[in-house]
């Protein structure tokens, strides 16, 4: 039976705070191993500035590094697919981080995640 | 730590609390939201623990509400709170208890402001002696009610008919403890146990055989906040903060909330209603909610007054597994009858909470 639900009109703001110990770090445990410059990222989004699939999309590279280190990878995979691997934010990165690789061992720790839950999986 | 140096560092968190001689300044929301509280803290007072307390009829509103809303200028807020002041000369008293933890905080606020800016406090004198004519002193103790509860808290339980206890299994009630923000996140000095450590409830509940619940949102604010109620479009805010607090607490099963402030029992209370409303979900077993008290109801229950006669009716969760619980009796008949006998109906059945009326 569906539950009858009152508008009061005013509603309930969905908590943001972080639960690192429920996330799933596999992926980014994984990805680290592959691609160890991604400890080198500081998040300063000039990979984000410079990206030309975030001129057409909503997609941030920034923004997906800081999910895969939260361990907040639900929905991830399509948000990657976004990116053409063109490198240029590879170019810009001030701290040398091999953005391109990085992408690449997202998706591929992502798709072994989805295929057989576990990120652990060699590609 | 060494004990000995612990209970050094615990004196730093300690407040002096008059032993006796109270003036006693309601809150002006208590009245409606909870009426028996006050009522069963002024009883305790006097006929239980032999005190005396002034319960003044000319006193007014400490102006909080409308001050942390911002519709009430500091200097008119410490003006009123000099009139009360006044009023408490007049009677002849010198500890000033309120009863609401917001007026508690104010007229802390008011009495710091005086001490760092006297010229502050002489033209608040003049203000008030060309308004009304009266001149007062400042209080020579300044207490929050539950502090005086804290004091007495053991010749509490010693008086008390019954313990927070399961009377089925004998195991202590798991007890969550609210404090209210203004008690001593403002001026922790005030409070008993600072802003990090208040032990004004756990203190209570203690003594009266329950067990505290810690939770990882322990020290969040209930949601009321003033603004986020008052303002309408705030008030989705307001009710997220009581949800993760009720989410925070879930886990770990509490039989009961107990609360110091007036605001906190209101929406800890009645925001279980909404969100059941709104979302289907309830936060305590069978679809009933977490009862929410204040500690004078709790001191009234213990002490085995008439749950109905304390106001525990008016409450959105009912009270009556926690009641049952504890052994408490009660008649179901009479919930919901008037001072005289007469049936005040009952009120609307909500969807998801479970209502106790016949």
């Amino acid at each position: 039976m569906e539950k009858k639900v009152k508008n009061f009109g005013y509603s309930v703001t969905r908590d943001r705070q972080i639960d690192f110990d429920a996330n799933n770090h596999d992926v980014g445990k994984i990805v680290a191993l592959a691609e160890p410059t991604l400890h080198l990222c500081i998040s300063c989004g000039t990979c984000s500035a410079t990206c030309t699939a975030s001129q057409f999309t909503e997609f941030s590279l920034r923004q997906v590094i800081l999910l895969v280190r939260r361990g907040e990878t639900k929905g991830l995979l399509k948000e990657v697919s976004k990116c053409m691997l063109c490198g240029k934010c590879q170019l810009v990165c001030p701290r040398n981080v091999s953005t391109r690789n990085l992408i690449i061992q997202i998706s591929r720790a992502l798709c072994n995640h989805e295929v057989s839950g576990s990120a652990m999986l060699k590609p | 730590m060494k004990l000995e140096g612990k209970r050094l560092i615990w004196q730093e968190y300690q407040k002096e609390i008059a032993d006796d001689h109270y003036f006693y300044a309601r809150s002006c929301i208590r009245q409606t939201f909870f009426p028996g509280a006050e009522a069963v803290f002024v009883k305790i007072m006097k006929d239980e623990l032999g005190k005396d307390i002034h319960d003044e009829q000319h006193h007014t509103s400490c102006t909080g509400i409308g001050y942390h809303a911002d519709v009430v200028p500091f200097d008119t807020t410490m003006t009123v709170i000099a009139r009360q002041f006044a009023l408490m000369t007049e009677a002849g008293y010198e500890n000033y208890a309120a009863s609401c933890v917001t007026s508690f905080g104010l007229y802390t606020e008011v009495l710091e402001t005086w001490h760092h800016f006297p010229e502050k406090e002489a033209q608040v004198r003049e203000f008030l002696y060309k308004a009304t004519g009266r001149e007062f002193n400042k209080p020579k103790n300044l207490a929050h009610a539950s502090d005086i509860v804290y004091k007495f808290r053991h010749q509490i339980a010693a008086k008390a008919k019954y313990k927070l206890i399961d009377k089925n299994t004998g195991e202590p009630l798991k007890v969550v403890e609210h404090i209210g923000c203004h008690y001593s996140k403002m001026f922790p000095h005030k409070g008993i146990g600072g802003a990090e450590y208040p032990y004004v409830l756990s203190g209570m509940i203690e003594a009266w055989g329950g067990e505290v619940i810690d939770y990882p949102e322990r020290r969040h604010c209930c949601g009321f906040g003033f603004r986020q109620y008052i303002v309408q479009a705030n008030r989705g805010f307001s009710l997220s903060c009581s949800k993760k607090k009720f989410d925070s607490m879930e886990p770990y099963q509490p039989d009961m909330i107990i609360t110091n402030c007036p605001g906190c029992p209101m929406f800890l209370d009645r925001w279980q209603y909404a969100l059941s409303e709104m979302e289907g979900k309830t936060y305590g077993k069978n679809n009933n909610g977490i009862p929410v008290f204040t500690y004078e109801e709790v001191a009234g229950m213990i002490m085995g007054y008439d749950p109905w006669k304390i106001g525990l009716q008016l409450h959105q969760v009912s009270a009556e597994p926690l009641l049952d619980k504890i052994g408490i009796p009660y008649d179901p008949l009479s919930k919901f009858k008037g001072k005289n006998g007469e049936d005040l109906g009952i009120p609307e059945t909500p969807n998801y909470l479970k209502f106790y009326a016949d």
